[in-house]
């Protein structure tokens, strides 16, 4: 068995949680016992009063909806499980709802009432699972293509299955308008994408235009789909790496992190802190990266071209220190349980001083550009503008909440790695437009830039960059060659994989875009037996048809940008 | 423009006096006189000149590459196109088990094993591929491998006309086009090896000026050979 670290901290339930369970009938909660999150399971008959009261009860202010996700027990009684991921921005609390269902009887009330953020997770769990969910207004396939057969992360589905999936069964959208009598133009309804420039990855937008004007629209998702979580359970926890990379592959150092820092909470494991020193940095230029991108391309969506040389020079750059890592530019790979793929480069901190002086100016450089520049002004100040309140609704997080005047940052809120040791701000703007979108990826730049000022002037932590554990990582090439147990434990490894101690646990980072979760399951062997990925993108890209019906074509293309949706961590 | 929406976060059933603690309404970014006359357009127009007089006058400076002319030079960590290591002899030093092949995520690698007329080796792949286009140069096999059999290089040129091109045999990794010791990639778990690589590369920092360096290098072999 690995070495335990202290054990985890026992479940939290606080008063105010056993004043709303005694309001619901007996025996319909029952907390569960040894989980690290406060955790309900729940009778599904009350769910959406349950749902309304944690939401509106100012003891508990449950007001985002993270995540939903459904789980496969095919050996239990009551097959599956739907969990709910509720957070409290006011009261930084955070309450896992577990509702037991039956096979013959898979069906959870919808929450789209409650928080219009489930609207998608919804469509997902009956996508993936087949659970039905009551009174959703819209209720299909999301991820799959609609010819597609089955439900992929049900036990019983073969990954290896391959289904024909034709044209004639792809969704055509309906959209309900009251009639236009005075329209001077014609309707026309436009199709963009799934590969078209303007759609950053692979998303299908579908507008009903009057004139310029979108009057109604619907976006159609899935096209580089993966079942990333389908392939985790086919994989051993070390081989699920290289797969997090192509999440958010913008900054795919942020998910490796993310990823490892979950099996090492259910490991126990002790990172070393060097290696906790450079995951730290090496996040923040990811986050860097991942904000140039973003700003990059939503100005040349809005036709500013010289920006993005200039923003992209700086992603070059730090994919140079990325490579001098780990050897990979884009798919870093760069974590491994318990630490780092290899040791720190001699020139690292050089590196990474030279990247400190090189960044700026060309920050300032783009801000001179566009930031009193009246063009972008005219084009981004209030468009596809969202308030806190909607946003948190909606179940948005990272800046672009931050964007709408909600200071919820992972970094601080649950503090992880190094971020709790430095001086920073979580900055925030109130316009929620594209235009403060931008700033605030902007500021959170500078900031970024001010944490890895301070750990780099604290000095790298000697000692060695991965743990020192036969269980977890790889023994060095020269206790193999001379050692039988070395030997051994490497084949152990490689071929049973790391064995994680049987539980269950959720463990959040601050990805570019939001809160991205690790939600993950295991059963004692050396695969996840269910690794759930809370993707920030999910959320957000559901609000879009909202964002931008009534704005221009040409506006919505700017929003989009804005928003920072990427492909695969959205469809996974 | 389009409007923010309509606030709607109101309790519908219980009646009790909503809490409003996030902001319900937004407050755009407000143009001054001085921004709406298009004046500090001008600014950004300095930052464009600058940037054109830099790369026109200092060219040594230039961001951009001459592909393929000239070729960015990777660390010596760069997990490019495998290898496969031989022995004294120049016979494969694999021994066929498996280990690359089981720790790859892509499933990548086909081996076929078979008997070693040497007792003492064991085993040999008959067959060793890697599908490169399958391939996601993560490194694992390299991790994997108990023998230093196959290792990586920092060869990035991978192109292929058919999809059979792309399966790479045992004789094509075992090719040595790469033993000149800077030219290897990925090597994890090797300190010692990796520092002396560093001090290798150590005038490799500047990846522009180290490519101009041996595109010249080159040229002067040329030069010398004619």
């Amino acid at each position: 068995m690995p070495t335990l670290a202290p054990p985890l901290p026992e479940t939290q339930t606080s008063p105010d949680l056993e004043a709303i369970r005694a309001r619901f009938p007996e025996g319909s909660i029952t907390p569960q016992e040894g989980t690290d999150w406060p955790t309900w399971i729940v009778r599904r008959e009350i769910l959406v009063d349950l749902a309304r009261e944690l939401r509106d009860n100012p003891a508990t202010q449950l007001d985002l909806m993270a995540d939903l996700f459904g789980v496969d027990y095919p050996d239990r009684e009551e097959r599956f499980d739907v969990v709910y991921n509720l957070y409290s921005i006011p009261r930084h609390s955070r309450l896992f709802l577990k509702v037991p269902l039956r096979e013959a009887d898979a069906v959870v009330p919808s929450l789209i009432d409650v928080w219009k953020g489930v609207d998608w997770f919804e469509r997902e769990l009956f996508d993936m699972f087949g659970i039905h969910v009551a009174g959703h207004p819209n209720l299909r396939r999301i991820l799959c293509h609609e010819g597609f057969q089955g439900h992929a992360l049900r036990k019983d589905y073969d990954p290896a299955r391959r289904w024909i999936l034709t044209e004639d069964k792809i969704y055509k959208p309906h959209f309900d308008l009251p009639d236009g009598e005075d329209d001077l133009f014609e309707r026309m309804t436009i199709n963009i994408g799934p590969s078209h420039p303007a759609m950053h990855g692979t998303f299908r937008l579908m507008a009903v235009l009057d004139g310029e004007t979108i009057i109604a629209s619907d976006v159609e998702i899935g096209y580089l789909h993966r079942c990333f979580e389908k392939m985790a359970e086919t994989h051993s926890w070390q081989q699920v790496i290289p797969y997090t990379d192509r999440l958010n592959y913008c900054s795919a150092f942020i998910n490796n992190v993310g990823y490892c820092k979950t099996v090492e909470k259910m490991l126990r494991v002790e990172v070393p802190p060097k290696a906790v020193w450079a995951r730290t940095i090496l996040s923040e230029f990811s986050r860097i990266m991942d904000h140039c991108v973003c700003n990059g391309t939503t100005l040349v969506d809005a036709g500013a071209l010289t920006n993005f040389w200039y923003m992209f020079q700086i992603r070059e750059e730090i994919y140079g220190l990325l490579e001098a890592v780990c050897g990979a530019r884009l798919t870093v790979s760069a974590c491994r349980i318990g630490g780092l793929i290899q040791d720190l480069p001699p020139d690292f901190e050089a590196r990474c001083r030279t990247l400190l002086e090189m960044i700026p100016p060309f920050i300032e450089d783009v801000e001179k550009l566009v930031d009193k520049n009246r063009i972008w002004l005219d084009r981004s100040v209030g468009i596809a503008a969202i308030s806190g309140e909607e946003a948190v609704n909606w179940g948005w997080t990272g800046p672009c909440l931050r964007a709408s005047g909600v200071a919820y940052d992972v970094r601080k809120a649950y503090p992880y790695d190094l971020y709790d040791t430095v001086e920073w701000e979580v900055p925030v703007l109130y316009g929620g437009d594209v235009y403060d979108r931008y700033r605030i990826r902007m500021l959170e730049i500078r900031q970024s830039l001010q944490i890895i000022r301070q750990l780099l002037d604290r000095g790298m932590p000697a000692g060695p960059h991965i743990v020192d554990d036969p269980h977890v990582a790889l023994p060095s090439k020269e206790a193999c060659y001379n050692e039988m147990e070395a030997m051994i434990y490497h084949f152990k490894l490689i071929m049973d994989g790391i064995q994680v101690p049987a539980g269950e646990t959720y463990q959040l980072v601050e990805g570019a875009n939001g809160e991205l979760g690790f939600y993950a399951i295991s059963d004692g062997t050396g695969k996840p037996y269910r690794l759930h990925c809370r993707p920030p993108c999910f959320p957000i890209f559901s609000t879009f048809p909202q964002l931008i019906n009534g704005g221009s074509l040409s506006d919505s293309i700017v929003s989009l940008g804005g928003l920072n949706i990427i492909a695969g961590e959205l469809e996974r | 423009m389009s409007q923010p929406m309509a606030q709607q976060t109101t309790a519908q059933t219980t009646g009790r006096p909503v809490l409003h603690p996030h902001p319900t309404e937004t407050k755009p970014y407000k143009q001054s006189f001085y921004e709406r006359t298009y004046l500090p357009l001008l600014g950004g127009m300095m930052v464009t000149i600058r940037h054109f007089l830099r790369n026109l006058l200092g060219r040594g400076k230039m961001y951009t590459i001459e592909y393929p002319e000239e070729r960015r030079n990777y660390s010596h960590r760069f997990r490019g196109h495998h290898i496969l290591t031989t022995r004294p002899d120049g016979s494969v030093r694999c021994v066929a088990c498996y280990l690359c092949a089981q720790n790859c995520p892509a499933e990548c690698i086909h081996i076929e094993a078979g008997e070693h007329p040497d007792v003492n080796i064991e085993k040999y792949p008959v067959v060793y591929e890697i599908d490169m286009l399958r391939c996601i140069f993560c490194g694992y096999c390299v991790d994997a491998c108990p023998e230093e059999a196959i290792i990586m290089s920092n060869n990035y040129d991978m192109a292929y006309f058919t999809r059979e091109q792309s399966i790479v045999g045992k004789g094509d990794l075992m090719k040595p086009f790469t033993f000149d010791e800077s030219q290897l990639g990925y090597r994890p778990r090797f300190p010692e090896e990796d520092a002396q690589r560093a001090r290798m590369r150590r005038g490799a920092f500047d990846l522009v000026a180290a490519a101009k360096q041996a595109q010249a290098q080159e040229e002067q072999k040329v030069a010398a050979g004619r």
